[in-house]
């Protein structure tokens, strides 16, 4: 349920800008969000579709990239790709690992008109 | 905001302290959506007077911009590079929380757990045991009513009621919000108690100095694992009702080696608040934050 009030904050987001540049609308806007961030994506598109109503965003083709999460394996300093947070180090099964990739959540472009 | 579908604004959030009537401190403002169509319908009524003498400054912007002789014949394709953090006004003010609780040296903690692990009755034990000796300050959240307030309220402790309506956390804003209604004093130990949820909480900065997640042996023992985020992001992991451990098939150093597995720097105390044991860990561990 989160998911809205992230939905909300980047339609914010998307407002604060395009004002700036003097925009009335946003034709794409591009979005990163990490695999560890705690976002669901389809519940983020859900939540999107809603409040994007009315907003510059309305017609703004959404592009989202999901960032696959990385870790640190602290013990033996390999990297390697984790589906979840408790993923042991496949090098030395250690569970000490430092997330180093995939907490994104943020806009990282949009293109106003 | 409204939680339901997005639109309004945060009409649901109520802040109140204990024996206080409800309408003192909020603003009624009633919201009819109408879902079905394609146009929302917004009527806010608002109770308090608007006295702003700039209300209509977006009015008059919006006609500056059209009456400077551009056509919109050619739309000009304007890419702006943001690289904004989505989450980033509510990591703002959280900071500025946190640079609050340090200037008055106040230790901020954030109390998460799912609903039932035991927060408030762990909060009313540890003010009624160690309120000589430190000052507690409380921030109940809950969607609804004044009940944990109330039962903080007794104990003793000063304390104000966030209910977030539809909302499923608490966040930066509420925090602050609340805090200036309770004047902290210096050198206390506030304790924010969030929404009985494991999930969402977690991704919601509140200008903590720690974070302290609750989870109770009548719950499998598998919790971490299962809502690993909010283990990640919690400092100190609290195991209660373990006086029920013989009744239960709860396996505690399994559940601490899942916590650990999920988040190698997390502390952990077991604890029963029922019967005390384990409880001066807790004092302890509070005293040396």
């Amino acid at each position: 349920m989160h998911e809205l009030s992230i939905a909300m904050n980047i339609v914010e987001i998307a407002e604060e800008e395009s004002k700036k540049a003097g925009a009335t609308k946003v034709s794409e806007i591009e979005l990163e969000i990490g695999t560890m961030s705690g976002i669901v994506i389809e519940a983020l598109d859900f939540a999107l579709d809603e409040a994007k109503k009315n907003s510059v965003l309305s017609n703004a083709k959404i592009t989202i990239n999901n960032i696959h999460a990385k870790a640190r394996c602290i013990d033996c300093n390999h990297e390697f790709d984790i589906e979840e947070l408790f993923t042991p180090c496949p090098k030395c099964n250690s569970f000490r690992n430092d997330i180093i990739q995939g907490k994104e959540l943020k806009v990282k472009r949009l293109i106003a008109q | 905001m409204c939680g339901t579908c997005g639109c309004g604004e945060d009409n649901t959030v109520r802040i109140q302290k204990p024996g206080e009537s409800s309408d003192q401190h909020t603003h009624t403002h009633s919201h009819t959506h109408n879902h079905g169509d394609i146009e929302h319908s917004h009527d806010h009524i608002h109770d308090h007077s608007h006295s702003n003498p700039h209300s209509h400054d977006d009015l008059h912007s919006q006609q500056h911009s059209h009456s400077n002789g551009h056509t919109h014949e050619h739309s000009h394709n304007n890419e702006i590079l943001i690289e904004q953090d989505i989450l980033q006004k509510n990591n703002l003010l959280a900071e500025r929380n946190r640079g609050y609780f340090e200037a008055k040296n106040i230790i901020a903690l954030n109390l998460v757990s799912s609903p039932g692990s035991g927060k408030t009755s762990l909060l009313e034990r540890s003010i009624k045991e160690l309120g000589k000796e430190i000052n507690f300050f409380v921030i109940e959240g809950d969607q609804q009513t004044m009940n944990d307030a109330n039962r903080i309220n007794e104990a003793g402790a000063p304390v104000v009621q966030v209910n977030t309506g539809n909302g499923c956390h608490l966040d930066s804003d509420m925090v602050n919000k609340a805090v200036k209604e309770l004047d902290i004093k210096d050198n206390s130990v506030l304790v924010i108690e969030n929404v009985g949820n494991l999930v969402c909480p977690s991704m919601f900065d509140l200008g903590e100095s720690k974070r302290v997640v609750v989870i109770s042996v009548t719950e499998g023992d598998d919790k971490p694992i299962k809502y690993p985020t909010m283990f990640a992001s919690s400092d100190l992991c609290i195991i209660n009702k373990t006086d029920l451990l013989p009744y239960v098939d709860f396996d505690i150093e399994k559940a601490k080696e899942y916590a650990l597995q999920v988040n190698h720097h997390l502390e952990i105390i077991e604890l029963s608040v029922k019967t005390g044991e384990g409880m001066d860990k807790w004092y302890d561990w509070i005293k040396k934050v």
